[in-house]
Parts: structure tokens; C-alpha cells; sequence
């Protein structure tokens, strides 16, 4: 034990405390039972198939070759990447409207807006998709009062705007989510540069665009990443519309719902862990770029 | 605080003098009108939802959607909804209470403890951990239901109240609020002096630490609450009987009913049994307002 006295000072300072540790096993415990084990279970069923002949068959990379060419795994993946590139710029973009607009300080009842923009959020998924889907309907709906207000024939629930329909739940249950993100940024920007840009005479549009938008750059990568999880990960609202109009949702809407119906319908366990752990690497792969991207855009 | 709340006393630069920034900014028409569209397209669904509920069967398919029409029937379709198929609603709404306190209570005291042992303590492989769980903060429940319900079904937990309590336990995000929230809410120095006084560790967390961290607490047990009340993935995949369904599954359940090939005459009592299930979660947010909102900004600004 002689090196204890030639210990670097600053080593002894921060002394290890093994009680630390005690109060971080139970979430290490739960944390290990439902996230790795079953990430590293998935991983090992992806790398196997269940034959008639045979059995549980060693096939390396098989399952993953087949997801490469598999035309209805691509269709699902082409249409959340679809619904990702219009629907989350348009839900950002009203997100940062509605949380300039509550951060000007010309506005009468700021927490009203707030509270209510903020309010879908707390709605089940459940509930929104069978809310919207009755509003949507043509018969007893909305939809169906303002056809015979007006005489068109609008309809909602049809292969062409089936995708929108979807999209406009999403936006309506996540929409004051961001802003509030973004919002809390705002909150944080320090007066003096306000006062700054007042002394130099800056209009609020110039204070908008030179300090608000840059300041929120950090907020706006934590809201994109959260979207891009919910879109390549789409499944509630489809799953719940599929009721009312069976024929515009296929069993592989979305990879994740090809992923449930290939496991519990078509007892393909294995295939279905292969997408699985494929859109956990693509999900992965986008987050990080965006994350790379926003970081480095900060920089300069 | 904007510059409008803050008294100034500074002379401004020659030519600007028109810029007053001791006075409020006069309110705007324009901005308003903006945020007035922004709270109907949030709130007229709900308001849809909530006078829906009042109407019968027939009103409902045939009156005009956001106003009353015939008679006022809430406390009948009240009625149906709580009696119908043996009051089984009753049980699915006790049923996610259940889910609620042992899931989002469970998740919350785990991650307050592993909040305050990582923030508050070193000890060796602390940033391994660290890395590890925030690396998992990314990683959607949804990619992982798919994989847990596999893992769960070959040790025979599908099916049973653990197979959704268990997977609501961990969660990293709420892990990583605690550790923020301990980090700048307990300070080092009244743990030295616990600690000098001959407190041991559990009793210095119990008196002192969990009061200083309890705003931080609830906004994460305000979050877990909905991820859990919420849920609907893990326990369709999970769940198999309908005595141990959530609110959720139930709502589903009955819809299929009322949309599929039966075609049972029930809309009315969906719609009022929507309303029942996202009653306590408003209030709950409505009535917590002054702790989520700080902890959103904790978590938004400072990942």
C-alpha cells in the first residue's frame, strides 16, 4: 500500500463512494431486462430461421439480405420517409411560428394559448386517431357537416389523402409539444442581447430572425430528433384508422406495422426481429446526422 | 424576462429615441388572431368530443357536430358506458390506475434514485453507464416492443400485468430529468456535513435530498403518468385477455365493435367513454402546470 501516499491530490478529493452505485443498480437492473436484453435477443433471433425441415437454422445473414429486397418492406419505409419529409417540416414550422409568437410580448392571455396549444398532447393516441376518424367521417363528421353546408364532396379517408389525414393527427397531438420545447429555449435567451438589438434599433422581425432563431438551434435538434423517432416509427394512428377503411391500410402500412403483423399474425419471429433491428440502425443513422448536422451548423 | 418587464434608466443612442424600451410592447391584433387559430385547431376536436358525448345514438349521426342537439343524454350514455358488457370499462379504468402507479410511480422512484447515485457519488464505471443509458434515450419504446414481447414470450410473462408493468420501468429520459434535477437541486455541501454527522447515505437521501429534488420528481412522475395512461403498442402487442386491458385497448376493443363487421350501434357510448379516459390526465396537467413547464426546459434547453 505504499503508492497511497504518492496519490495525485486531486484523486483524493473526489472519493469513490460505492453507494452510488447501490442507488443506480435498480434502474441498471430494469434497464438491462427491458432494453438490452431484448435488443441483443432480437439481435440473435435475426440471425436464425424457424424451417420445417431443420428447425431454428443458423442462416448469418440471410433475414437481412431478404429486408433488402423485399418490396413490401421498402413501400413502408418509402412511405414514413415520405410522410417525415412533409409532415415534420410543416409541424416544426407552426411549432416555431406559435412559439415566437407567445414569446413576442405582444400578446394578451400568453398562458391561455399556451395550456391550450399544449393540451392534445395529454390525449391518448387511441383517443385522437377515433376523435379524428369520426371528425373525418363523411356520414356524422365534420367532414360530412361541411359537405352539406357547402354541397362538395370532400373526402378525407381515401388513398390519396389518407397519408395527410394521418400526418394532421400527428401534427395536432405533437404541434405544442415542440413549441413548448422551443418556447423554453426562447425563455433562455439572456435580456442583454435584447437590449442590445433595442439600443441599435432593431425592428422585432431583425430581433426574430438575427437572435431568436439562431439561439434555437440546440432545441430545434432535440424536436427533429423526437420526430424523426414518431414518423419512422408509425404505427398507432393507421393501425387504429385500418378499422374504418380496411382497404387503404395493408398489413405493411409501415415497417413497424409489418413488423407486428409479421410476428403475430404470420408467426415469422425472426424476420419480423430483422426489421425490427433494420430500423432501429436507420432511425439510428438519421438521428445521428441530424444531431451531427445542427451541432455543426451551430458551430459556425 | 424580455426587456419589456425591465426598468431601464440607460440613455439611448441619438436618433432612437422613439424606442421606448421601459414601456410594453403595444399588444398586437395580428399575432393574436395567429394564436387564435392555433387554440381552435387544438381545442375544437376536443370540444367535438365533449359535446358528442351528450347526444344519443340518432343526434349524433344526424345533428350538426360542434353544438348540442336533442335531448341531453351525458348521464345515460354515462350510464351505458359504465354498464356495459358487465361494467367492464370500470375495470379497464381501474385496470390503468394500476399501470399507473406501480409502471410511472416504479419508473419514477427508480430513476430518482440512479439520478441522484449518479450525480451525487463517483464511483468507477459511472461514465460507462452514463454513455450507455443516454445512448438508449434515442431508442423509441416502439422499436423495442417488438423485441421485448419476443423475449417476454419465451420466459411465459406475455399475457399477465407484469408483461406491461415491467418494460414502463426504465426509462431513460426520465433517468437522465433526474440526474439534471439532482445535479443543480442537492448541493455537495450539506451531504459533507450529513455525512460528518455520522447520517448514513439512505437516511441523508430520505431526509434531506428527496425534498430538495421534489419539483424535479413530479414533473417526472407527470410525464411517466402519461407515457403509461397513454400507452397503447406494448400492451396490444403484450395483452391478450380483456379483464387486464388499459383504458386504451379497451376504447379499441370497442370501436372494432362499432366499425367492423358487427356494426354495433355504439358511437355515442366510444365517444363518451373517450372523454372519461382523458379526463384525469387533463386535469392532472391542467392542475401541475408549474412543474412541467420548468422541467420542459429543463430537458429541452440542456441536452
Amino acid at each position: 500500500m505504499s503508492n497511497v501516499a504518492t496519490a495525485r491530490p486531486s484523486a483524493r478529493r473526489v472519493k469513490t463512494r460505492w453507494a452510488g452505485l447501490w442507488f443506480t443498480i435498480p434502474f441498471l437492473a430494469v434497464f438491462t431486462f427491458v432494453l438490452i436484453l431484448p435488443l441483443l435477443y432480437a439481435l440473435y433471433l435475426s440471425l436464425f430461421q424457424n424451417r420445417l425441415v431443420g428447425g431454428n437454422t443458423f442462416v448469418g445473414l440471410d433475414n437481412f439480405a431478404r429486408v433488402f429486397t423485399d418490396p413490401l418492406f421498402w413501400e413502408g419505409l418509402g412511405r414514413v420517409s415520405v410522410f417525415f419529409v412533409i409532415q415534420v417540416p410543416i409541424m416544426l414550422l407552426l411549432s416555431l411560428v406559435a412559439a415566437l409568437v407567445l414569446d413576442s410580448v405582444r400578446l394578451r392571455g400568453t398562458s391561455f394559448f399556451r395550456i391550450a396549444i399544449f393540451l392534445p398532447f395529454a390525449v391518448p393516441s387511441v383517443v385522437a386517431a377515433l376523435l379524428w376518424g369520426f371528425m373525418y367521417g363523411e356520414q356524422f363528421g365534420l367532414v360530412g357537416n361541411i359537405n352539406d353546408a357547402f354541397g362538395t364532396e370532400i373526402a378525407v379517408m381515401t388513398q390519396d389523402w389518407f397519408l395527410a389525414a394521418i400526418g394532421n393527427i400527428a401534427t395536432w397531438g405533437a404541434l405544442g409539444y415542440n413549441m413548448l420545447i422551443l418556447y423554453s429555449s426562447l425563455k433562455s435567451i439572456p435580456p442583454e442581447l435584447y437590449e442590445a438589438a433595442a439600443l441599435d434599433g432593431a425592428s422585432s422581425w431583425r430581433v426574430a430572425w438575427n437572435i431568436k432563431l439562431p439561439y434555437l438551434r440546440g432545441a430545434a435538434v432535440i424536436a427533429l430528433i423526437f420526430s424523426v423517432i414518431g414518423s419512422f416509427h408509425l404505427f398507432n394512428e393507421p393501425n387504429l384508422l385500418k378499422t374504418l377503411v380496411p382497404n387503404l391500410v395493408s398489413t405493411y402500412y409501415t415497417p413497424n406495422m409489418y413488423a407486428y403483423n409479421l410476428s403475430f399474425v404470420g408467426q415469422q419471429t425472426n424476420y419480423a426481429a430483422t426489421i425490427t433491428i433494420v430500423m432501429g440502425i436507420v432511425t439510428a443513422i438519421i438521428a445521428y446526422v441530424v444531431q451531427l448536422r445542427g451541432n455543426k451548423e451551430a458551430l459556425q | 424576462m424580455s426587456i419589456a418587464t425591465r426598468k431601464r434608466t440607460r440613455t439611448l443612442a441619438p436618433g432612437y429615441e422613439h424606442i421606448r424600451p421601459d414601456r410594453p410592447a403595444p399588444r398586437s391584433i395580428g399575432l393574436t388572431i395567429v394564436m387564435v387559430f392555433f387554440a381552435l385547431y387544438a381545442l375544437l376536436p376536443l370540444f367535438w368530443l365533449f359535446i358528442n358525448s351528450t347526444k344519443t345514438y340518432d343526434s349524433l349521426l344526424n345533428s350538426f357536430g360542434l353544438w348540442f342537439s336533442g335531448e341531453f343524454a351525458l348521464f345515460d350514455n354515462l350510464a351505458e358506458v359504465v354498464t356495459r358488457d358487465d361494467g367492464i370499462f370500470v375495470q379497464w379504468f381501474a385496470n390503468s390506475i394500476l399501470y399507473v402507479v406501480l409502471g410511472a410511480g416504479g419508473a419514477t422512484i427508480i430513476a430518482t434514485l440512479a439520478g441522484y447515485g449518479m450525480a451525487k457519488f463517483t464511483f468507477p464505471g459511472k461514465k460507462a453507464i452514463f454513455a450507455v443509458v443516454l445512448g438508449a434515450i434515442a431508442i423509441p419504446g416502439t422499436a423495442l416492443a417488438v423485441p421485448t414481447f419476443l423475449l417476454f414470450s419465451s420466459l411465459s410473462l406475455t399475457d399477465t400485468m407484469l408483461s406491461v408493468i415491467i418494460p414502463s420501468l426504465a426509462s431513460p429520459f426520465g433517468f437522465y430529468l433526474m440526474w439534471i434535477f439532482a445535479r443543480e437541486s442537492v448541493p455537495t455541501e450539506i451531504l459533507e456535513a450529513a455525512r460528518v454527522d455520522g447520517a448514513s447515505e439512505l437516511r441523508t437521501f430520505t431526509t434531506i435530498s428527496l425534498r430538495l429534488m421534489a419539483p424535479g420528481i413530479v414533473t417526472v412522475l407527470l410525464f411517466q403518468i402519461v407515457g403509461v395512461w397513454n400507452n397503447y403498442f406494448l400492451p396490444l402487442i403484450m395483452l391478450r385477455s380483456e379483464e387486464i386491458f388499459p383504458l386504451p385497448l379497451g376504447l379499441q376493443l370497442w370501436y372494432l365493435e362499432a366499425a367492423g363487421p358487427q356494426a354495433l350501434p355504439i358511437y355515442h357510448i366510444i365517444i363518451t367513454a373517450s372523454v372519461l379516459s382523458i379526463l384525469p390526465i387533463i386535469i392532472a396537467f391542467l392542475a401541475l402546470q408549474r412543474f412541467w413547464q420548468n422541467g420542459l426546459s429543463v430537458g429541452g434547453v440542456k441536452a
